[in-house]
């Protein structure tokens, strides 16, 4: 009895134990982030990163705060794609999705396949490469960031998954009343999904945002620089953002030798990675909800 | 219109020339095959690919599995905040993911160095060091991976109908054996389900990972190049769209082979659990 009433007392408590040393892991480097990007250029440069930093600084934060031309232009491209391609996204997705779970739909397993072996099979990069400049003609234009992302075939399944629930006597008895069939998408299927929406909206929010790949293989124009592109281009170096004209000109009161290049760089993780953070817990609810219920099925 | 990107397949099969295009570059057959697997390339990145991929399997699916049953065992207040933390690193790009890790192994800067040398040992050139990668590789991996994989099963968990614990309960079990008996056998077809996709993904290597990671270090090629970073260099450094088609759809060849086989064989096995 003893022992028994001990481990009820001890387990829940190395239970918690270890979840806080995940939670730590998990947060800590974030922390240490936000720490680097505010440390003294010379206090890294003579002891190396510090938890604790000699002396703290917002120098590199001032920094883009004078000249703040290329982080606004690549938060404007970063919120431009995200918000354009995570709407048109959700639309294509929802249709398609809405298509396939139609039982009464003919081709439905036809369909379905193929819209699953685009998750099997492909090309590959260069097929893809090829059709994106030679036949697209998409090349340093805002929609090579767009247009790759906006259907997944992933996304699809698990929107299908979802719809494929809603009971299809909803769907039979709205016709009896004579609703056409868009009508019955857009006020009875579309409010039905909202958790799914939620939850695959958050997802490709996240991947428009964090959008890098195609970044890199199709923009140059500086102009169409997003934020994770600006930050590929910072691990080399922190030219791409120094040598900006505008940079030089203001350059002429701030003194450049100083520039804390290493802050800096941590400095535009902090502003990249920030606002999408923040955002996040708001959205938790659904995110953990839709999920829950899309993927009992799998 | 899905598959229009298919028809640069073709190029594989060429002497792919700019001034000549797609449809005017020479036929070579599968020279460019012929020489990939006579290179020593072919088996080191596919080795990799294969490797990586069987490990980030095994470690993120038993490391979520436990936490997601642990999860389950303590009360919804706390489980908020443990599960928000850990779902963080999963929204992250691989390139923050990469400026963190360089914050820990900067050969000059970094942490792990600055620890070593506090406690009196060498410091590492992690990033010179091909033999430290596949340890780092995976942890970075799992940090990012387990949040989202844990709530995945831990969804699993609650989809398990609650009578089943009711009547083992009243039968007496203990909590573990809740967890063997009824939790684990439930999520099987799940985490079958999520076998099968990762291993018709085993040919398809996290690219962000493999290339912002290791800094796309070339002292580290050996435990760090995948398929697809390798077709990114040949695309991209060298400049040979033939080969690295080739290599493409080598990839997407034995990729797709391997997801109708596993597939094939869970159905032999058990037809419920199957994808298709």
């Amino acid at each position: 009895m003893h022992a028994q009433r001990q481990k009820i007392m001890w387990s829940p408590l190395l239970i918690h134990l270890l979840f806080i040393g995940i939670t730590l892991s998990m947060l800590i480097p974030f922390l240490i982030v936000v720490i680097i990007s505010l440390s003294d250029e010379q206090s890294i440069l003579h002891h190396g990163f510090r938890i604790i930093p000699d002396k703290f600084t917002l120098l590199s934060y001032t920094y883009f705060l004078k000249t703040p031309d290329t982080i606004l232009n690549a938060y404007g491209v970063t919120i431009t794609v995200a918000i354009v391609g995570t709407l048109t996204s959700l639309i294509l997705t929802s249709t398609l999705g809405y298509t396939l779970s139609r039982r009464d739909y003919g081709l439905q397993r036809v369909t379905s396949f193929y819209v699953f072996f685009t998750m099997l099979f492909n090309g590959g990069l260069v097929p893809f490469y090829i059709l994106m400049t030679q036949v697209l003609h998409l090349k340093d234009t805002i929609w090579a960031l767009i247009v790759p992302g906006l259907l997944s075939p992933f996304y699809v399944l698990i929107m299908k998954g979802f719809m494929a629930k809603i009971p299809i006597e909803i769907i039979e008895s709205a016709k009896m009343e004579g609703a056409s069939e868009w009508r019955i998408y857009a006020q009875l299927i579309l409010p039905l999904s909202k958790p799914a929406l939620a939850t695959l909206g958050l997802f490709i929010l996240f991947n428009f945002w964090n959008e890098w790949f195609n970044a890199l293989l199709f923009i140059n124009n500086e102009k169409l620089v997003p934020l994770q592109l600006l930050l590929v281009r910072a691990l080399s170096s922190l030219d791409i953002i120094t040598s900006r004209p505008e940079f030089l000109q203001a350059g002429i009161n701030l003194d450049m030798s100083q520039f804390p290049k290493t802050s800096a760089k941590f400095a535009v993780v902090v502003l990249s990675a920030g606002p999408m953070l923040l955002v996040f817990p708001f959205f938790q609810r659904f995110f953990v909800q839709g999920l829950t219920i899309g993927a009992i099925k799998g | 219109m899905a598959y229009i990107p298919m028809f640069g397949v073709i190029v594989a099969f060429k002497n792919y020339r700019y001034d000549k295009g797609i449809l005017g570059s020479d036929w070579i057959g599968f020279k460019n095959f012929e020489f990939l697997f006579k290179s020593e390339t072919a088996f080191r990145i596919t080795r990799n690919t294969v490797l990586y991929n069987l490990g980030y399997m095994a470690v993120t699916t038993i490391c979520a599995l436990a936490v997601a049953i642990l999860l389950n065992e303590i009360s919804k207040k706390w489980l908020k905040i443990y599960q928000t933390s850990m779902i963080l690193p999963f929204f992250l790009s691989w390139v923050v993911v990469s400026y963190i890790t360089n914050a820990f192994l900067d050969h000059q800067n970094g942490f792990l160095n600055g620890w070593l040398a506090a406690m009196g040992f060498e410091k590492v050139q992690w990033y010179f060091n091909a033999k430290y990668w596949p340890f780092i590789l995976n942890i970075v991996h799992l940090w990012k991976a387990i949040g989202f994989s844990a709530l995945v099963y831990y969804a699993g968990i609650l989809g398990i109908d609650a009578e089943l614990y009711e009547a083992a309960r009243i039968d007496g079990a203990k909590r573990w054996q809740m967890v063997t008996n009824i939790t684990i056998p439930q999520l099987t077809p799940l985490i079958i389900i999520l076998l099968i996709l990762s291993i018709g993904n085993m040919f398809r290597g996290d690219f962000g990972l493999h290339f912002f990671i290791p800094n796309n270090s070339g002292m580290t090629y050996s435990t760090t190049d995948i398929i697809d970073t390798y077709i990114y260099r040949a695309l991209s450094e060298v400049g040979d769209i033939s080969m690295a088609s080739a290599v493409g759809l080598y990839q997407s060849f034995v990729g797709f082979v391997l997801v109708v086989t596993a597939n094939y064989t869970v159905r032999k096995i058990n037809d419920e659990n199957s994808l298709f």
